[in-house]
Parts: structure tokens; sequence; C-alpha cells
């Protein structure tokens, strides 16, 4: 059984007296493991389908497996509890509480689930010793560089544990140099059994990933799935 | 699977978010809770400064004894200022000793029944030192010992044979005593008050020591003598004591009909008298200050409620402020439910902030009257408790729709909102 089973899944919005359709029907396996770039050109669906991937939002039609269960028609409340699960999320823009320091934005996902206060801070203290910020856990944000702020995001995505890392241009905002260090901690992530999706409009981006689905006016156009994905040119620290 | 939150996780979460979120705007959250704290403080004022007058009365009656009651010609409180009602108590017949012989022999069921004149204030002097002229002159009876609970501490207390020879003998007040003599007893010594010599045969046991030294600072002689010199138509109070707590009821109706016998009080006319009790007194107060608690009570509403529309608008900016932290506490988990306790806390913490500074003030300066009334200072718990209570309601109340609004943002918006 795959990880996410997705079936002619589609998603209108209206707009005035015009509907849009983002989604036109969109059938899509992926399994537990895989490392997979989403692309498209701005405007082709890539963003809406994401925001149903990762249970922001809900389809008009068609069904979403995650891990066998249909999210397409939960509640408001149950979607809360699959993101804070399931999902971790890697933003463009880093999204980090703007006041709270590494170690408390790393560790607010935990909140939300239930973790008592030495679990979270254990848990949080190792999220970001594995991406290299064991020093940095009572900076805020404004006090790291693009990069670290990144990674601190990447340690938030992955402190629950969840079933995939669900990353929007997690690039974007980032100089090449650092682009390709995050790259390289997905890579490290992702042979480490983390499945991984990356929707960006940037070719060289979406090269790292295994197999990469073009998404072109709501519908795929293209599966690619790649023999030898390029790989990070920057080396950086070894995950634990 | 359903994971619960526990409360105290995140009420911890909340609170320490409002906090943040209160310390990085600190001149809007004061000025914010600035309504609150006015609102507060001004009930809370006026019930500190109620209660320290309260106690006042409270030990102003403390100088009677136990199980007492006291008749005078006027109320002890009174609030009526036309000429009418006080014309009134201006007619009323006036007290004599003889009126207090009288209802001693028949008002059988009391155990006590003295009088008491305060009749002169001036500086009194030995032969070793002399006071400042605050020192009263106190004319009493024997019987009166005991109904302002006076216990001699060295001679005695005057006596019926004092009275009857109207004898120029004094018994000091313990404090009295200590600064006209100072290095020796005072019995059997003479002091000088206003050009009029007494000897002195007892001195007192300081009364509670707690209220000052002007609660022993005055100089007791035989009532007889105080009305001969100061006249009979001297103004002259009655205290009854009655056996015990239970008699007291009893006692009290004994009282009022002998007195009504005696000045000849037509039946069915209201007393021309006053009875005046701990209890009485108090409840007279109570009712006597219920509107200036109520106009209080008033101001305070408005107050409140015009900080709390302030509070909303501040919330509401907050909310637009804060739309991405909104998104993102969305999308890592949170579920509206956690969204509007954040900030329906944020507005109650706000709220409790202005509060407790407005009791933290109002029992600060309210507690001017109590010092310039030399009473002990006073501490309204259950107003404080109530006002911050009513902190909280204003912030739940004021806070909800600001909650609301962010509870239900569309977390792919918040993301992106700039």
């Amino acid at each position: 059984m795959p990880l996410i089973r997705i079936r002619d899944l589609t998603r209108h919005y209206v707009m005035g007296s015009e509907t849009v359709h983002a989604l036109r029907g969109v059938s899509l396996d992926i399994e537990k493991g895989e490392y997979l770039a989403i692309m498209g050109p701005s405007g082709s669906g890539k963003s809406t389908l994401m925001n149903l991937l990762g249970c922001l939002d809900t389809p008009n039609s068609g069904t979403y497996e995650l891990n066998g269960t249909n999210v397409a028609d939960m509640d408001d409340n149950a979607l809360a509890e699959v993101r804070n699960r399931e999902i971790g999320f890697v933003f463009q823009s880093f999204n980090l509480l703007a006041r709270s320091d590494s170690l408390h934005n790393v560790e607010l996902p935990l909140v939300y689930a239930g973790v008592s206060m030495e679990e979270r801070l254990e848990r949080a203290r190792q999220a970001l010793a594995n991406v290299g910020l064991a020093e940095r856990m009572h900076h805020r944000p404004n006090e790291l560089s693009g990069g670290q702020r990144q990674r601190v995001a990447v340690a938030r995505a992955l402190v629950n544990n969840p079933s995939i890392v669900l990353a929007d241009e997690p690039t974007g905002n980032l100089d090449s140099r650092t682009g390709e260090e995050i790259l390289g901690l997905f890579e490290q992530l992702s042979r480490r059994g983390n499945t991984i999706i990356v929707v960006t409009h940037e070719e060289h981006v979406a090269q790292h990933a295994r197999r990469i689905i073009r998404i072109r006016d709501g519908l795929i156009a293209a599966d690619e799935i790649k023999p030898r994905p390029r790989s990070a040119v920057v080396p950086i620290a070894p995950i634990a | 699977m359903k994971p619960r939150i526990p409360l105290g996780t995140e009420l911890r979460e909340a609170l320490g978010m409002a906090f943040h979120a209160i310390g990085a705007h600190k001149l809007r959250s004061a000025l914010t809770l600035l309504g609150i704290l006015i609102g507060v403080f001004s009930i809370i004022l006026v019930a500190t400064a109620i209660q320290a007058l309260q106690r006042n009365i409270e030990r102003e009656m403390a100088q009677l004894g136990s199980h007492t009651f006291q008749i005078q010609r006027f109320p002890a409180i009174h609030v009526e200022d036309d000429d009418e009602t006080i014309d009134q108590y201006l007619r009323r017949k006036r007290f004599y000793l003889d009126t207090a012989r009288q209802l001693e022999q028949r008002a059988t069921l009391a155990r006590h029944v003295g009088v008491v004149a305060e009749v002169d204030r001036g500086e009194a002097a030995s032969d070793y030192g002399k006071t400042p002229p605050t020192v009263s002159l106190r004319g009493m009876s024997a019987p009166a010992f005991e109904t302002r609970s006076l216990v001699v501490e060295e001679g005695r207390a005057l006596a019926e044979s004092d009275e009857e020879a109207s004898r120029p003998v004094a018994v000091l007040g313990a404090d009295l005593a200590k600064k006209l003599f100072p290095f020796g007893s005072a019995l059997g010594q003479t002091i000088l008050f206003k050009g009029m010599r007494f000897s002195v045969v007892g001195v007192l046991q300081p009364k509670g020591s707690l209220f000052g030294s002007s609660q022993d600072s005055f100089i007791a002689v035989p009532i007889t003598w105080v009305l001969r010199r100061y006249g009979r138509e001297t103004p002259l109070s009655i205290q009854v004591q009655a056996p015990s707590q239970e008699a007291f009821p009893d006692v009290m109706e004994q009282t009022r009909g002998v007195l009504r016998q005696l000045r000849k009080t037509p039946p069915g006319a209201p007393d021309d008298f006053e009875i005046v009790s701990n209890d009485s007194l108090i409840t007279q107060f109570r009712t006597i200050t219920l509107a200036v608690r109520a106009g209080a009570g008033i101001i305070s509403s408005i107050a409140l409620v015009a900080a709390g529309i302030g509070i909303m608008n501040i919330m509401l900016v907050s909310v637009t402020e804060r739309t991405r932290e909104i998104g993102i506490r969305r999308a890592i988990g949170a579920k509206k439910r956690n969204i509007m306790t954040q900030f329906v806390l944020e507005a109650v913490v706000l709220s409790e902030i202005g509060g407790l500074l407005g009791v933290v003030l109002g029992i600060a300066v309210g507690n001017v009257v109590p010092i310039l009334l030399k009473v002990p200072a006073v501490l309204p718990w259950d107003w404080a408790l109530i006002g911050l209570g009513v902190c909280s309601l204003v912030g739940v109340v004021f806070g909800t729709y600001p909650a609301w609004k962010a509870a239900n943002l569309d977390p792919i918006e918040s993301l992106r909102y700039e």
C-alpha cells in the first residue's frame, strides 16, 4: 500500500463570477521513502496540490489516502491533527515564530501534540542537533542566517517524526550555496528513509529528487523517475 | 486516536505567548490596560477607604465593654442635613444624671448602667511634667468603668462615695500617668488641669496600644464633680451592659421602655433618643455607604466597558499583525480551539495586568484614609478578588471576538500574508 494514494483529485475556486479550475483530476501514488519533486510554472496548480497534500485544504472531489486513511473529507480539527502527526512543513520564507528562540520553534509541534515538557525539550534539542544547530538553540530567527533559519524549520518539520516532509520552494529565499546545503540535508534525510516532497519551479532543485512530477494546467503532464539524481555539491556535517 | 493536549501545556504555551506579545508592544499594551487600571483603581480605592472608615467606627465602639450599648441624644452617624430633621434632634430632651440613676434602678435586667461626659480638653500638668493640650477630661460614674471596660492597674477606680461627695479625685489613663509621673507612682499626687486640682487615686491599664496613645490620655473624675463645675446641662452618654450576649436584646428592650417612660415619650411616637451598639452602628454605616459604593461601582463598570472595547480594538490589530504566526501554528497542527484559547488568554492577561495594578494602586492610595484616622492599614480582599474576577470577565468577553476571528483565518491565506 502506498503512503499516499490520490485518485481524481479536483479543486476549483470561485472568484467573483469566474470559476478557476486549479486541479482537474490528479491521480498519484507516492511510496514511503520517496524523494519527489513537484514542478510546474505558476498557475499550474502545484501550490493547490501542495496545500491538499499538506492537509491545509480539502478537495472538491476525489480521494486522498494518507497512510490508509482518507483525509479528503475530514473536518478542520481532524486535519489539524493529521498535519501535526503526519506532515512536516518547510516553507520558502522559513515561517518561524519571530519572537521565539530556535528551541521553542522546534518544540511547538510537540506542544500541539500534547507531549510532556521534558520530552518536548529533549526531542527538540535532538532535532536541532541533527541539523547541526546544537549551538544555536537559544537564538531567535533574526539572530540566525537564512540557511540556519531554514535548518531550524527542517528540525521543526522533523521533530514529530512525520510521514512526509513537505517543502515549498525551500531554497527560494537562499543563495545558491546555502540552497545546496539545504538540499544536501534533504538527501541525507531521504537516505535515512524520510519521505520528502519538494514543490519548486526551479529545475536544478527538482534535479536532486529521484522522481519529478510535472504539473501543467491542473493535470499531471509528466512523471519521471531518474535512476541517478544529482547530489548536493556542498557537503555538510553528517547527521547524527 | 485523539491526542488531547494537557490543559497545563496549552495554558503555559498560551500564557507564554501572551506575555511575549504584550512585552513586544509595551506602550500599546500599557495604554490599553490603563483603562482597566482606572476602572479597578476607582472601585478598590472607594472600598479601601470605606473599610478604613468602618474600622474607625469599630475602634470607637471598642471603647464599649462587651454586650454593651450606648444611649445618646443624637444619632452617631446621620446624613440628613435638612433643617427640619436637625431641629427635631435638637428639640430632644437632654439626659440628666437623674435619668441615668432612675434607669439604673428600673432596668432590672441590666448588669451595669454607666454615665460618661466628655467635657473638656486641655493641658494637664504635675510637678514633674506636662502634656500637650490634648488630654480630655471625662466625668464618669463608678459603673462606667465596667461599661467602658476600663481596668485599674494601680490604686482604685472611682467609687460611689467619690460621686456622692463629688470629691476632686482622678483616675488617670496609662499614658497620661506615665507622662505626668515618669519617675514614680502617681498615686496620692496632685495634677492640674485648667486650674483645677485633682488628687490621683488610680491609674488604668493601657487600653489597646494598637490604636495609639489617644485612647489612654484622659483624666476620669467623678461625674458629679463635672456636672457641678460644667453645669447640669452637660451632655451625657449612658451605657448599659447586659449580663450576657443572650440577654442583650431583652436588656435593650427593657431599657427602651424605661427610657420612654422616664422621658414621657408619647405612645406610638418614635424614640426620642438613640440606642447605639456595635452592630447597629455598623449596619447604619453600611446603609449610608451603600450609595457611595454603588456610585463607585457604576463608574468602574463604565470604565471597564470602555477599557474592554479598547482591548478588543488592540486585539483585532494584534490578530491582523500576527496573521502569519496564526498560519504557522495552524500548519503545524494547532486547532482552531488552540488559537482561540491563545488569543482569549492574551486578552485576559492584558486585562489582569491592568486589574492587578489597579488593585495595588487602589489599596495603596485608599490606605491614606486609615493613616489619617490612625487605624491599621486595610486590605479589602473581597473587593480585590471581585475586581480581578471582573477583569478576567472583561478579557474573556472582549477577547472572544478577536480570538474567534484569529481562529477562523484560512491557514493557506495566513501563511502567505505579508
